[in-house]
């Protein structure tokens, strides 16, 4: 018997619309991945702004979708929606539960990943050197606004043994969520490398959503079916690992070998050595037959032994960004775009405005592809010129966009517009700093914790 | 041989960020074209491509499983996501613009023609719009 596991976000400000078709679909497990790079420096942002937040907030709208197949017995919900709150996230979920009338439901909260308290005791014990440039965590521009660490599989397998319907974790790493499942399902080791590895191949292969079934494309997505109702993936994965990557048939969408196998390499390194919390996964050992209807079956993945670290996310402050842009017509629309640049950048110099890092970019001529544009002579009938700027300070940075302003009259000549835009508030920027630390120093502070709504 | 873009060749892509790496999964669509990429798409092109945009190493990596390499690109976006003045922050567009880079190509492949983008569907949707 496989074990179904649904791939219900991809991300934070992802749609809990098609959490319905999976549902009717059917899946064991729904599994909600919301939390990038990025994400954890949004929702610190919340939480400095108050305490109970730092979770992603759309958890309860997920939750309104899923919870009553879950009170039905037909589906159980894992989710990183906890981000860097992971208890306010549960008290969140208890509430929505009450909100539906529904009782009995078991809610577990992983807790551990967090180590911001812990920091100084860690870097006592280990070095938290920068895992690309190798300074030393001495050299951390301090303090740190965030700290977590990816944890694996293992405490969520721990909740589910717990009766766990709900599990609401933190920093754990996203393809965990879903080998979670089947390793508790089909009672699979934790050296059981090969595995270990396939489950979490299937788990990143969902982990981003409508990625897999036809969602950002290269080549042939202008012939993926019906793209306003894409439909997010589904995996059946039997006791040996092999799995099927299907999809809700009813929906649009796709998934073939080519949406499989663009998934396949999303944001990996070396795909013979993909390294998560819970393995070595080889993605190179994986065969993929396209079964046709929306059918790709998996099979063969190899893995190696976990290595003895989790990889961790630090953040500190970096600065206050600003960013304007001004749109310019034909004639002369790229050189007035450039003078316009120039000219803004003297006026906020004579001000006394210091900038610490410019951006400029020409949107319509090479703003995106950089050097690998071809020169071109040809004269583009629009540019957008977009300025942001770096600076100490926020109030600075606010200051720097108002010498925009008054180059509506004394810039280059008419042919730009767009300048009501232009004072954006200033946001904060911030620096990550990626480490690993010993598992050891981090496995003895993971808990669970498990409450039944009343 | 001949001169061709990756993109005019058919050849997918994705590309994505961890911290301030962006990597890019370039597909081919077959063992032939595998083959070629493999030989022609190499470290040293690929730095070139990127240069002032990229501003540290290049690694690649093989999926011959999948017809596809993968090319890890450090220092590439501006000091990661949460930290870069770039709009295409997280690099989104690195894929599209690995594509355009030329390369020599045996008159058989030189001879594809890959189809053009087809929207009719959403000019239809678009027109019926108020």
């Amino acid at each position: 018997m496989g074990v179904r596991v649904g791939g219900g976000q991809g991300f934070y400000g992802d749609t809990p619309a098609a959490v319905a078709g999976l549902l009717e679909a059917g899946v064991d497990y729904l599994c909600l991945e919301a939390l990038a790079e990025l994400t954890l420096a949004i929702l610190q942002k919340d939480r400095q702004k108050d305490e109970t937040r730092g979770y992603t907030r759309d958890l309860p709208s997920y939750l309104r979708a899923a919870l009553p197949a879950v009170a039905d017995g037909r589906t159980k919900v894992i989710t990183n929606a906890g981000g860097i709150n992971p208890a306010s996230a549960a008290r969140a979920a208890i509430d929505t539960a009450h909100e539906l009338g529904l009782s009995g439901l078991r809610v577990a909260t992983v807790l551990g990943d967090d180590v911001m308290p812990r920091l100084q005791e860690l870097a006592d014990a280990t070095d938290l050197a920068h895992l690309e440039s190798g300074a030393p965590y001495r050299e951390f521009p301090g303090p740190a606004l965030f700290a977590s660490a990816y944890l694996g599989a293992r405490p969520i397998v721990d909740a589910l043994a717990a009766g766990a319907d709900v599990v609401i974790t933190g920093r754990v790493a996203d393809a965990a969520l879903f080998l979670a499942p089947l390793v508790h399902e089909h009672g699979w080791a934790w050296d059981d490398w090969d595995r270990l590895a396939a489950g979490t191949l299937v788990g990143h292969l969902l982990e981003c959503s409508g990625q897999s079934a036809g969602g950002n494309l290269s080549r042939d997505w202008w012939n993926v079916p019906r793209p306003w109702d894409l439909p997010y993936p589904i995996a059946d994965v039997d006791a040996d690992g092999t799995a099927l990557i299907t999809k809700p048939a009813s929906s649009g969408g796709r998934v073939s070998f080519d949406t499989v196998r663009h998934q396949l390499l999303y944001e990996v390194h070396d795909p013979a050595a993909y390294l998560s919390p819970d393995v070595v996964a080889d993605f190179t050992s994986a065969q993929f037959i396209d079964e046709g209807n929306d059918r790709v079956r998996v099979t063969g993945v190899r893995g190696a032994p976990a290595t003895p670290t989790y990889k961790a996310l630090l953040a500190h402050h970096a600065g206050w960004a600003g960013e304007t842009k001004v749109a310019f017509s034909w004639p002369e629309a790229r050189e007035k775009a450039t003078a316009t640049a120039a000219i803004f950048a003297e006026r906020v110099g004579q001000a006394g405005l210091p900038v610490a890092e410019w951006c400029f970019e020409l949107w319509g001529v090479d703003a995106l592809g950089g050097p690998t544009v071809p020169a071109t002579t040809a004269e583009p009938p629009e540019v957008v010129l977009r300025a942001a700027w770096r600076c100490d300070e926020a109030s600075t940075a606010a200051l720097v966009g108002r010498e925009m302003v008054p180059l509506t009259l004394s810039g280059p000549p008419a042919g730009m517009t767009g300048m009501g835009r232009a004072g954006s508030r200033p946001s904060e920027l911030l620096g990550i700093w990626p480490t690993l630390i010993d598992k050891d120093l981090i496995d003895p502070h993971v808990k669970v914790v498990v409450e039944a709504v009343r | 041989m001949t001169t061709r873009r990756l993109y005019d060749l058919g050849c997918g892509y994705r590309s994505g960020d961890k911290g301030d790496i962006s990597n890019i999964a370039l597909f081919a669509d077959g063992p032939e074209l595998y083959e070629l990429i493999r030989a022609e798409v190499t470290v040293e092109r690929v730095q070139a491509h990127f240069a002032g945009l990229v501003r540290g190493r290049v690694e690649r990596y093989e999926a011959p499983n999948v017809w596809a390499l993968n090319f890890v690109l450090h220092d590439a976006l501006g000091g990661g996501a949460p930290r870069s003045l770039r709009s295409d922050n997280l690099g989104k567009t690195l894929g599209g613009a690995l594509v355009r880079l030329e390369i020599e190509v045996p008159d058989r492949l030189a001879a594809r023609i890959m189809p053009a983008p087809d929207v009719g569907w959403a000019e239809t949707i678009l027109e019926r719009l108020v």
